[in-house]
């Protein structure tokens, strides 16, 4: 089995995990296996060592003191994580994680927190909570389906792609209209819900890519998703 | 319109609201609407009714556990000969505090009680702080749970600070919950503790201790009560340095835990009463309105438990050993029960692999999704409410049953439920 091993890197997943971002990396683990691959997880918090080599990483939503907690830590890591994103490792970073991972985040009090600018973004702290239920489409993965609940307001720079285009909800930010950003295999996105368990088509992408990285092909089995299409039928539909 | 309202003469304030009160109830409606009528219509009215009484205002707020531990205050305030005003119906939000007192005021606004037990959602209890000031304070917990609602849990800490705060005598606070017991820091009136023994720490999880590697919990200030130990019979407390145990009709480790909160708060609120006869009252005290009720229907037990957050749907699913039951689960999200789904992603289900689990709700298949990757059977997902509980129940006729339930899924399994057996009616 050693040569059919996926390794995911789950960023700070003590400080960093507050709206259920712990089922992505339980949707990546049970999909791997159901694939016939062999997921290891390797958490990695403040002051731990980085591994040598990753396939995945993930890394999810926190408090904004969860977020100063880890900010030294993250910038110091920084390099490596941009040189794995370089190198088209696929990473997904949920809303705290995916502003810590652009330029910075100014707070409504003027204050900057640098981020590791992996991805070409700036996000502004602001008096609105952008909150409710949200339906994006993307050519790539179609609808993706989940909430958001964030005060930052992100705006994408010329380096990177919106992951999708609004149809419900509110996105980066209150204006645009698009939601997420994307930079080679890199995915940030403001969705919780969580988010790959009722959009197997982002986490498949997030598996086909890593594994097809290292062992060359991917047969994706059948795996049925009749549940994840019956929730986003219902989700599609529910108040904002 | 206000503005001539504010100066009605308070007999007429009440009188109105009492007749809003019983049109509401023949309608059938909600317990706030009352209270919302006296909010808008004489905004001082709370603060004149409350203020009369001798023994001042209890707050008690938290995540989890309030209703259970407001219920268990009650009851040993009551055994030690205090008249008790509460807000029962579990509309704790301020309007309904006002509707509550509606209806036990007479005519010229005279509260027949020596102290108000009042139980308050965090973001309500600040509001109400600010115009009455209670004199004694229990704060339960911090954890995740309608954050779509308050935005984050440290915001939800800073409510409940705030709480403390303005509490003129006595602030009872939960030491084993790291941020509730910072807030102890900063205050300046008396702060008395309950909490855990070492041993029972790994039953009680928080949100924290979930993810990564538990925290080392560091030295804890002495608590006036501790729960040692518990089983399905009673619990065993240390109780101002001396062991004590007695039998509990309470069930889960939550409801157990809190009854710790309850002891710690009545002894600050009264004294010289004695550690015995406290106990003897809380022996006593059942669970409150669908937090582990027991109802039966055909001869077997069907037990409703109200889930509305990670924390305590975990502490749920613990408390409860699924073997010889059948299992259902009902997920709605309603405003009440919190839009956002990502918190059942918080939530271990392995604990039910060994039986099929029923699924309803309007959320069913957000939660049959959960249950397919914890590996967990399905039953059955149905989304209807009142189809699923029929087929639940003609599913498993000798068998007993549980139902984890949201807010709202609770309120309509339970009319439901009143068709065919019978259910507490909760004015």
């Amino acid at each position: 089995m050693e040569n059919k091993a996926i390794t995911i890197l789950q960023l700070y997943p003590k400080d960093m995990n507050i709206y259920g971002d712990n089922g992505n990396l339980l949707v990546i683990t049970k999909r791997l296996e159901w694939y016939g691959y062999t997921p290891v997880v390797i958490e990695y918090n403040v002051g731990d060592k980085l591994p040598k080599k990753v396939d995945i990483v993930i890394g999810g939503g926190g408090q904004d003191s969860g977020q100063v907690i880890i900010h030294a830590d993250l910038l110091k890591i920084g390099p490596q994580l941009q040189q794995w994103a370089n190198a088209g490792v696929p990473m997904l970073m949920v809303c705290g994680l995916y502003q810590l991972f652009g330029h910075f985040f100014k707070t409504l009090a003027g204050n900057q927190l640098d981020g590791i600018g992996v991805l070409d973004i700036e996000t502004y702290g602001t008096n609105e909570r952008l909150i409710g239920n949200i339906v994006t489409h993307s050519d790539e993965f179609g609808d993706i389906i989940g909430y958001e609940n964030h005060s930052g307001q992100t705006h994408l720079g010329s380096k990177v792609k919106p992951l999708a285009t609004v149809i419900k909800g509110a996105g980066n930010n209150a204006a645009d209209g698009n939601e997420g950003a994307r930079y080679k295999n890199v995915i940030g996105t403001y969705l919780h819900g969580s988010v790959l368990p009722k959009n197997p088509a982002l986490a498949d992408f997030l598996i086909r890519t890593a594994v097809a990285k290292k062992h060359g092909e991917f047969s994706d089995d059948l795996v049925d998703d009749l549940f994840a299409d019956m929730a986003r039928e219902i989700a599609r539909n529910r108040p904002r | 319109m206000y503005d001539i309202m504010d100066d009605m003469p308070q007999p007429f304030v009440i009188i109105l609201g009492k007749a809003v009160r019983y049109a509401a109830r023949l309608r059938g409606g909600g317990s706030a609407l009352p209270g919302l009528f006296v909010e808008k219509i004489s905004p001082d009215f709370i603060p004149s009714i409350l203020n009369q009484l001798p023994k001042g205002v209890v707050v008690i707020s938290g995540t989890n556990g309030k209703t259970t531990t407001t219920k268990m205050v009650v009851a040993l305030l009551e055994a030690q000969g205090l008249k008790v005003f509460t807000n029962r119906t579990g509309s704790n939000f301020v309007r309904g505090v006002a509707a509550a007192l509606l209806g036990e005021i007479d005519i010229k606004g005279n509260l027949d009680a020596d102290i108000a037990v009042l139980e308050l959602d965090e973001a309500h209890a600040v509001k109400f702080v600010e115009i009455v000031p209670p004199r004694y304070s229990l704060l339960l917990n911090v954890m995740r749970d309608q954050l779509d609602r308050f935005g984050e849990i440290d915001a939800t800490a800073r409510m409940l600070e705030k709480i403390a705060i303005a509490t003129t005598e006595t602030v009872v606070i939960n030491r084993e919950d790291e941020r509730v017991l910072k807030i102890a820091d900063g205050l300046s009136s008396d702060v008395r503790y309950f909490g855990l023994n070492d041993a029972l720490l790994s039953h009680f999880p928080s949100d924290d201790d979930l993810h990564g590697k538990a925290s080392k919990k560091g030295v804890r200030p002495n608590a006036d009560v501790t729960l040692k130990d518990f089983n399905e019979k009673g619990a065993a407390f240390s109780i101002a340095g001396k062991d004590f145990v007695t039998p509990l009709k309470l069930r889960g480790v939550y409801n157990i835990f809190n009854s710790a909160a309850a002891l710690a708060l009545t002894r600050a609120i009264v004294p010289e009463a004695s550690i015995n006869s406290l106990l003897g009252a809380l022996s006593i005290v059942t669970p409150a309105f669908g937090r582990g009720e027991v109802l039966t229907v055909g001869n077997q037990p069907l037990e409703l438990v109200l889930v509305k957050n990670p924390s305590g749907f975990r502490l749920g699913l613990q408390s409860y050993d699924p073997k010889g039951y059948a299992t259902m689960i009902a997920i709605n999200d309603n405003y009440a029960d919190g839009r956002d789904m990502s918190w059942l992603w918080d939530v271990d289900f392995t604990s039910l692999e060994k039986e099929p689990v029923y699924i309803s709700g309007v959320r069913a298949y957000d939660m049959a999704l959960r249950m397919q990757y914890d590996d967990v059977p399905v039953e059955k997902v149905e989304t209807e409410l009142a189809v699923a509980l029929r087929e639940f129940i003609a599913l498993h006729p000798e068998t007993p049953k549980r139902i984890y339930c949201t807010y709202t899924a609770m309120l309509a399994l339970r009319k439901e439920l009143s068709k065919i057996t019978r259910v507490e009616v909760v004015a």
